[in-house]
């Protein structure tokens, strides 16, 4: 638990250390996942101890968006002003982004695929 | 003698230990309704959790700079809990391989249908100019669309709410979306869910499916470098139009 909490630490760090360094838009880490992820294909595959850790942090990763979800309250009253165009804007772009993005996917996906399985 | 209950409150209201526990607190209710509704969409514990806090906070006249004071601890593991990702990512290698060009034409199109069209419909219904600015990087993680935002000149603490309130909408909303287009491959679901929704989304993947999990986290990293990217391309045409 301990070393598997370190090292993700530890790839975090290198991740926002090379965010800042190179002036990035990427945040530290999203790059430090990048470095885990080729050091993981290098190792062939993570320890036990770094997989049930990861497990645990990531059954409840919705507990860790509730603090900055809060933050709602602060900003309470620009919402009221313009929720009409908000909440349109909201409801109608995520639908559409998850149906378009998974129909493409699925058109993509079909292609090749039934011409090397056909018989 | 004991002390009156608002001397205990004044210490409690100002010391973190409160912030910490009634976040802990309201996220394990949210998580036992959540699951006693048979892991329903609709009881997200996010959205339960956030909504207890917002109500207790207000009744209490806490400020929410004091309770970050304690929330914070829990805010601090997104880092870790996000490098954490790699691993169910690994774990899924021979799936992402074989399913490589969906992921990136998925990626492409996904993005992009995300930025315009949030920018496009609130354009339509009347926005202000830095709200749409504001609208323009919603689905992607909060970090990265505050940073956007400001590069911008949207507003970034409006999008962090507006990045929250895309993550619960995705979240609660996506399985009848795809259930409704008679949609299976848990991995497309995932991907998409991870574009359209980041990190709440992501969430929701990994409490259902862990290859839905595993899709998601790849699109949210994906889909943050991507946006970041495209978003300010974009915005500069917005402002040339």
């Amino acid at each position: 638990m301990l070393s598997a909490l370190t090292q993700l630490l530890i790839f975090q760090l290198t991740g926002e250390i090379i965010a800042r360094g190179l002036n990035l838009p990427v945040p530290g880490p999203v790059i430090g996942m990048l470095l885990l992820f080729v050091a993981l294909v290098l190792r062939g595959g993570p320890g036990k101890e770094l997989q049930t850790t990861s497990q645990t942090l990531l059954q409840h990763l919705s507990l860790l968006f509730v603090p900055a979800g809060a933050g709602i309250m602060v900003h309470l009253h620009r919402v009221a002003d313009e929720w009409l165009p908000l909440l349109l804007s909201l409801l109608i772009s995520t639908l559409a982004t998850l149906v378009i993005t998974a129909l493409v996917m699925k058109l993509c996906q079909r292609s090749p695929a039934a011409s090397g399985d056909a018989p | 003698m004991t002390p009156p209950i608002s001397e205990i409150w004044v210490y409690l209201s100002a010391s973190p230990l409160l912030g910490l526990t009634i976040t802990l607190l309201a996220y394990q209710g949210a998580f036992w309704i959540y699951q006693r509704s048979g892991c329903n969409p609709l009881a997200n514990p996010v959205l339960i959790a956030v909504t207890v806090l917002v109500l207790f906070l207000t009744l209490t006249a806490t400020s929410y700079e004091t309770y970050f004071e304690g929330a914070k601890f829990v805010h601090f593991l997104l880092g870790p809990a996000t490098v954490a990702l790699a691993i169910p990512l690994y774990m899924q290698l021979h799936r992402v391989r074989a399913m490589l060009l969906p992921v990136i034409v998925g990626l492409f199109v996904g993005s992009l249908t995300a930025a315009v069209s949030a920018v496009l419909v609130g354009r339509l219904f009347g926005a202000s100019l830095s709200t749409q600015l504001s609208l323009a990087p919603k689905s992607v993680t909060t970090p990265i669309a505050m940073g956007i935002a400001e590069r911008i000149g949207g507003i970034p603490s409006l999008t962090a709410v507006l990045v929250i309130i895309t993550g619960i909408l995705g979240a609660v909303g996506a399985r009848y979306v795809f259930d409704a287009m008679k949609l299976r491959d848990p991995a497309i679901r995932g991907f998409a869910i991870g574009v359209a929704s980041h990190g709440i989304g992501t969430a929701r993947a990994f409490q259902v499916n862990e290859q839905s999990g595993a899709f998601a986290a790849l699109a949210m990293g994906l889909n943050g470098a991507l946006t970041a990217i495209l978003v300010p391309l974009l915005a500069s045409w917005l402002n040339a139009v």
